[in-house]
């Protein structure tokens, strides 16, 4: 056998690597060269360094059936627009009835739509005159993906704000996001921030009716509804003018009379009609609210179901003075901290649907320092016990043997540091002290394999031949096998248990290299170079 | 070097062993379904805070506080040591249910002196996801392993290996049910890792069968002497390798403190149980199956023309 064979060359290779890429895991003092190759610490768990992890759910029932309420509106004002008769239009979860006055009525309202509403709609005709439109399920479905995506950038950007290093904001599923904020202490105030869903909507006074008429009568009319500003009735338009959404900027301060107040830049859009709007309606009041989306929780039928509520709060009233624009600023908050918190919230962007919180896992700094000296420990007294039981049973295989544990270990580090994204958590170092206990059985196998063809009175070259060749399929099904029970894990599993199947599937494979290839050059270089004593023995 | 070479007549004993595990499994289907498990918040729900002290934790004054502030449902116990308490809340149905940790947390500061530890939060449905994603994922990984087994053996090779994995399941579980040791995630990852253990060991067993079933195609050897041969040649492997798993997942349970505790105790379980059923349960079933020296070769012949 050639010393440079290219099994040799592989196997070296992979040695070196394995060496240099768990380096820095193992050394914190690294020369440059390491870095300037991509070879950089493993990356931690939350379990390991301290900090929390969030699961959200996004409430995506909420952004349909609001945006299809909006869309019913839209439709009507639209058909009263282009002075579309109908004698009754009816919105009900998602579906919409139309009864026009006639065919003819019909037919151009259908046109429009679909014009309009390119395959947003479903249209369905009852009879000549009734038209029946649903929602069509991919305008949901774009909804729906629209909707979280607009949720994690917003998440994302409130997350910035709170100043963490290297937090991860992630979608999860189709309903979820999750957060994770490493080395963050204040969760109480993490809450706050990743939860809330307040903006401001501006919307117009009605003060062509009499707000304490329509207290008295309990009723929202058809164009206003009945707010209350400092405990007075109030009636504000059904309109909204600008929404949240169009606020590009925002930031808190005072005013000259130091009261809290925020000013706000909106986009090109927003400007644009904002501007015309205030124009119209120069003298005339206009309301600026403050809404916000909770999660509440509520036992229907014996389940409990979460039901989002909209909280609204007038924050003030002011009679415009001219024309508004792009920026201006408004006041009327409570405190400094409101303002700043609004402020926040409006420049990270607005959520497209409440969201709560379903998962929570803090982990303090000290538990996390805690339990990466207490992996340590385990993983080191694991190995020394391993090492020196086969040493001990085993002697020169033994060498062998733990040789190739102790490359497999760090084998199992350089690939864990190179995969982007892996980390690895607590029960993903038991995953490596478990590796450790069953990579051994690859060699115990071969080992014992090559006892029994010594005792058959094989010659001790042909028992190391004889000794793998008979171990190898045993020991591709039963890694294989393994293999399977850990990948499932690994898709099934969610995090720390990820963890676990990422560190024991990478041992598993990883152990095959060793124990079989790694071994046998090792056994061989000693055994059947050594031409000058001829074998009779193995020390086995 | 010393050699593990016994010859020992285990499939004298394999329907004794049988019954044995029969009982067994028995007995962890009554505690199963009476006792239940001791599920954790992973798959029930619920708040689990856990706290530090400089010195003794006021155990007492906890549980007073926590009984006079309307958190009666509450449990407070030691955890690992005198100086770490353990809190845990069902989930109360309010909107406030993922703060409360926050909000009884800022009232326990106001009135002890203490470092916080770890806080986990699952709401009601994600745990029952969590228990359904399992019972999911262990069920795929037997179907997955049942089919490769059956393709490179033989079906009848399969159903021993799955009935000898769904007897170590079923008996873990049921000791962490007689022993009301919490069932969590990490527990459910180790029953996994025993899935793939003890299969380990059953195929060990069933590849000398396969094989030395083959070379006695032309002699008329009867199998129950085969198997008992097959598995004695495996034994010393068998054994060494339960023996270094074991030496690791002592030093696990001894030095990998409270939080791993669970996943190392189900972890040692499942390594003897799954090494007493590799030997038992799985060549049992294959004996009691009628496979013949005839079934493992053609199937061969038709594998390797």
């Amino acid at each position: 056998m050639k010393i440079l064979s290219i099994k040799n060359i592989i196997a070296a290779s992979i040695l070196a690597f394995s060496i240099i890429y768990s380096l820095p895991t193992f050394f914190s003092d690294v020369p440059d060269w390491l870095t300037s190759i991509n070879a950089k610490k493993m990356n931690l768990g939350l379990d390991l360094k301290g900090g929390v992890h969030f699961l959200m759910e996004v409430d995506l029932d909420e952004v349909t059936s609001s945006k299809s309420k909006k869309l019913s509106s839209d439709l009507r004002s639209q058909l009263r627009k282009e002075k579309l008769r109908y004698r009754n239009f009816n919105y009900q979860s998602k579906s919409i009835s139309i009864e026009f006055f006639d065919a003819v009525n019909y037919k151009k309202a259908e046109e429009l739509i679909n014009n309009t509403y390119q395959n947003t709609f479903e249209i369905s005709r009852n009879n000549d005159n009734q038209m029946m439109l649903s929602i069509s399920e991919k305008t949901l479905n774009e909804l729906r993906i629209a909707a979280i995506k607009q949720n994690t950038t917003t998440l994302r950007n409130r997350v910035n704000e709170l100043g963490v290093a290297e937090p991860i904001v992630q979608q999860s599923g189709k309903t979820r996001i999750v957060v994770e904020l490493p080395g963050i202490k204040d969760t109480t105030r993490a809450k706050e921030i990743i939860g809330a869903t307040a903006t401001l909507e501006f919307k117009m006074l009605d003060e062509d009716s009499d707000p304490y008429a329509a207290e008295d009568l309990n009723e929202n009319s058809f164009n206003s509804k009945l707010y209350y500003y400092e405990e007075t009735p109030v009636l504000l338009k059904r309109n909204i003018m600008l929404t949240g959404e169009n606020i590009v900027d925002a930031s808190s301060g005072f005013d000259q009379n130091n009261r809290p107040k925020v000013d706000i830049t909106l986009d090109n859009p927003g400007a644009k009609r904002f501007s015309e709007v205030t124009d119209e309606n120069i003298g005339k009041q206009m309301a600026v609210i403050f809404v916000e989306s909770k999660a509440e929780q509520r036992v229907i039928d014996g389940e409990s179901k979460r039901i989002s509520k909209k909280y609204e709060k007038i924050i003030s009233i002011a009679t415009i003075q001219e024309r508004l624009s792009k920026s201006f600023q408004i006041t009327g908050l409570d405190s400094s901290d409101e303002a700043r918190k609004l402020a926040l919230y409006l420049r990270a962007g607005s959520m497209a649907a409440p969201m709560y919180i379903v998962e929570e896992r803090t982990v303090g700094p000290s538990l996390g320092a805690d339990n990466i000296e207490k992996g340590k420990i385990s993983v080191i007294i694991g190995l020394i016990l391993v090492l020196v039981f086969m040493l001990y049973y085993y002697r020169v295989f033994g060498l062998f043997a733990n040789s190739a544990l102790i490359i497999n270990i760090l084998i199992i580090v350089s690939i864990m540091s190179l995969i982007p994204g892996a980390t690895l958590t607590l029960p993903g170092i038991a995953g490596i002290v478990l590796t450790v206990g069953m990579a051994v059985d690859a060699n115990v196998l071969i080992f014992e394999r090559i006892k029994e063809e010594v005792r058959n009175g094989s010659t001790p070259l042909a028992s190391i031949e004889l000794g793998y060749k008979k171990a190898f399929s045993t020991i591709l099904d039963a890694n294989i096998t393994t293999l399977i029970a850990s990948i499932i894990l690994f898709i099934f599993g969610t995090g720390p248990i990820k963890g676990f199947a990422v560190t024991l599937s990478i041992g598993i494979i990883s152990s095959m290299f060793t124990a079989i290839i790694l071994t046998r050059i090792l056994a061989d270089t000693v055994y059947e170079n050594n031409t000058n004593l001829k074998v009779t023995k193995l020390n086995i | 070097m010393k050699n593990i070479n016994i010859n020992f007549n285990f499939m004298k004993w394999h329907k004794k062993a049988v019954y044995l595990s029969s009982l067994l499994i028995f007995i962890s289907l009554i505690s199963i379904f009476t006792k239940g498990l001791n599920y954790g918040v992973d798959f029930n729900g619920g708040t689990l805070i856990e706290i530090s002290f400089e010195n003794n934790a006021p155990i007492d004054d906890i549980r007073k506080y926590l009984k006079d502030n309307s958190y009666e449902k509450s449990s407070v116990q030691y955890f690992g040591s005198g100086t770490d308490i353990l809190i845990r809340m069902p989930n109360i149905i309010s909107s406030a249910e993922a703060t409360l940790s926050n909000t009884l947390l800022a009232e326990l500061n106001r009135e002890f002196s203490f470092s916080l530890k770890r806080v986990e939060y699952v709401g009601a449905q994600v745990g029952e996801e969590l228990r359904d994603q399992g019972i999911l994922a262990a069920l795929i990984a037997l179907a997955l392993i049942m089919v490769y087994i059956a393709l490179r053996f033989e079906y009848r090779f399969s159903i021993g290996a799955i009935l000898a994995l769904l007897h170590d399941i079923l008996l873990i579980i049921g000791i962490f049910s007689i022993t009301q040791i919490e069932f969590n995630l990490s527990v459910f990852a180790a029953i996994l890792a025993v899935i793939g253990y003890s299969l380990n060991d059953t195929i060990v067993v069933f590849d000398r069968i396969r094989e030395n079933f083959k070379s006695a195609i032309a002699e008329n050897i009867n199998t129950e002497s085969l198997t008992n041969q097959s598995i004695n040649q495996t034994l010393s492997r068998t054994l060494i390798t339960s023996l270094t798993t074991l030496l690791v997942l002592i030093s696990l349970i001894i030095f990998g403190g409270e939080i791993l505790f669970g996943f190392a105790f189900a972890l040692i379980t499942g390594v003897i149980i799954g090494t007493y059923s590799s030997i038992y349960i799985a060549s049992s079933t294959l004996l009691m199956m009628n496979i013949s020296v005839k079934d493992v070769v053609i199937e061969v012949n038709e594998d390797s023309p």
